[in-house]
């Protein structure tokens, strides 16, 4: 039996052929060392993500939110939530607090749901929870450490948090404007972490990186240039939003502002795959544009 | 949508403050904010805001129906959260914002042209067709909504991050033919109709 097992959410953007199919890839090799079973709700829907709320409303906000919380109450009885990507843990944890706070709003979402023939109870004790919080919290600094078998020594990393991993909820213990987490898991397997990197917690535009692309380049860019100030070999993030903007828009802004920006942005759960001896194609390593090429001759190893 | 909007104006004659109270998302804590300004100093887009929140919050209490309902200003929220974790008051700025943008919406007064409202409109309807987001789907939408032309415009612009996505498998070219969603979407269409149906009500909102 796995050590230990929760009931996982994956969302949209881990899918195959889908824009963080990588970072899945990289969860699934870092989870298996672990030993961290991933029981995937059967049937999810996508989340509504923040930028839904113009046509989605509210209650049908959360109905998309509480079918999947549903669905894992069904199925994967007493089981934590688990998700990986930062929009699928906000959007499920907001409707499970709000639908918390107002009996009036669980009230009409039950009613939404018997259509289905489904019913949320939120009488399961364990909260929604983000991949990165497992580790934490579950597992532990010295538990990450357990399965290491290759130091990531001699590579720089500037520790991407972002937004929605950090805010409005958070990780318990950690301060919003300066979580030290992520460097603290790049220290855990032997990188080295900017933990004064300045451009930490600012925000990459999200999805208005598509809708208002120049404002949102002028965000990517400092979050970049703040890297290279300070010496970064590459980015490391939690967040698939974070990590696809960041990454695919540096051609852009390169024309844009005449910049050279080359820097590859990775997820922590590919520094943790090859850490513990995984190939680069087992940590998605096959997956970043940008290739991370000390990343990949460690894996080669 | 403007029968909506007229009803509204008569239904609160003067009293705009209430109008939000009752009818936008988390619209209760409106009266809460006392004016510190540091949620306008923490948005990433807070220079492209025309009224940053702070000001919107005050542009509701002295009643600038129009002016509020018709800007662009909500609509550069990015929902980073930082509003929210900054309020000395703890009011949940970022969600004030987007029921604010909602209900503009809701009523056919917001600004028809605004990228994000338009992007938002794809966005929902693409997610809620199968169930689960149609990526190439979703950035063809994008691409083309002012028509073929720019649309070709466009997607040369942005063939350099399409062709990355493709090469690294992070992009599925057949995904018009064969994307999965959810099992039944039907099923899913049934409740978020009932759910919208229900909101509505209360809202006094008639579709």
């Amino acid at each position: 039996m796995a050590k230990k097992e929760y009931s996982f959410y994956p969302g949209c953007s881990s899918e195959r052929k889908a824009s963080a199919s990588n970072y899945m890839v990289s969860v699934n090799a870092m989870c298996e060392k672990l030993d961290i079973k991933l029981n995937e709700i059967p049937d999810w829907n996508c989340c509504g993500a923040s930028i839904g709320y113009a046509e989605g409303g509210e209650l049908p906000r959360h109905v998309m939110n509480a079918r999947n919380i549903a669905l894992s109450e069904q199925n994967n009885p007493g089981q934590d939530i688990v998700a990986t990507c930062a929009a699928c843990w906000l959007g499920a944890k907001e409707t499970a607090d709000r639908l918390d706070a107002s009996e009036q709003l669980l009230a009409d979402t039950k009613e939404v749901l018997k259509e289905a023939g489904l019913d949320i109870h939120l009488k399961n004790e364990a909260p929604i929870r983000h991949m990165v919080e497992v580790l934490i919290e579950d597992i532990g600094y010295e538990g990450i450490k357990q399965p290491m078998v290759k130091s990531l020594e001699g590579i720089k990393f500037a520790g991407y948090v972002g937004c929605q991993t950090n805010r409005p909820f958070g990780v318990d213990g950690e301060s919003f404007e300066n979580p030290m987490y992520l460097d603290k898991m790049v220290e855990t397997v032997g990188g080295e972490a900017i933990t004064d990197y300045e451009r930490k917690v600012t925000c990459c535009g999200g999805a208005l990186a598509f809708s208002e692309p120049e404002k949102s380049q002028k965000q990517i860019k400092d979050i970049i240039e703040a890297a290279y100030d300070q010496g970064a070999d590459m980015i490391v993030t939690p967040c698939p939003v974070c990590q696809m903007n960041v990454e695919v828009y540096q051609d852009q802004i390169n024309k844009h502002y005449g910049t050279k920006f080359n820097i590859p942005v990775t997820y922590y759960s590919q520094l943790l795959a090859v850490a513990y001896g995984g190939s680069a194609k087992d940590a998605g390593l096959d997956g970043n544009i940008i290739r991370a090429k000390q990343l990949e001759e460690i894996a080669a190893k | 949508m403007s029968d909506v909007n007229t009803a509204m104006v008569q239904k609160y004659r003067n009293d705009f403050l209430k109008e939000v109270e009752e009818n936008v998302e988390e619209g209760h804590w409106v009266k809460m904010c006392m004016q510190c300004g540091v949620c306008s100093g923490s948005c990433p887009f807070g220079p492209d805001w025309a009224h940053p929140p702070q000001e919107i919050f005050m542009m509701i209490r002295a009643g600038k129906r129009d002016e509020v309902l018709t800007t662009e200003s909500m609509w550069m929220c990015t929902s980073c959260y930082n509003c929210i974790v900054r309020c000395p008051r703890e009011l949940p700025i970022t969600h004030i914002m987007h029921g604010l943008a909602n209900y503009a919406h809701r009523l056919g007064i917001a600004p028809k042209m605004n990228p994000t409202r338009r992007f938002s409109i794809i966005f929902w309807n693409n997610i809620t067709k199968t169930g689960r987001v149609n990526e190439l789907a979703l950035s063809l939408k994008l691409y083309f909504m002012d028509g073929f032309m720019s649309g070709i415009k466009n997607a040369m612009a942005m063939a350099s991050v399409g062709i990355g996505m493709l090469k690294t498998k992070r992009l599925n070219p057949f995904a018009l033919i064969n994307h999965k969603g959810v099992k039944n979407p039907k099923q899913l269409h049934v409740l978020l109709k009932k759910a919208r149906e229900i909101e509505d009500r209360r809202k006094g909102i008639a579709s």
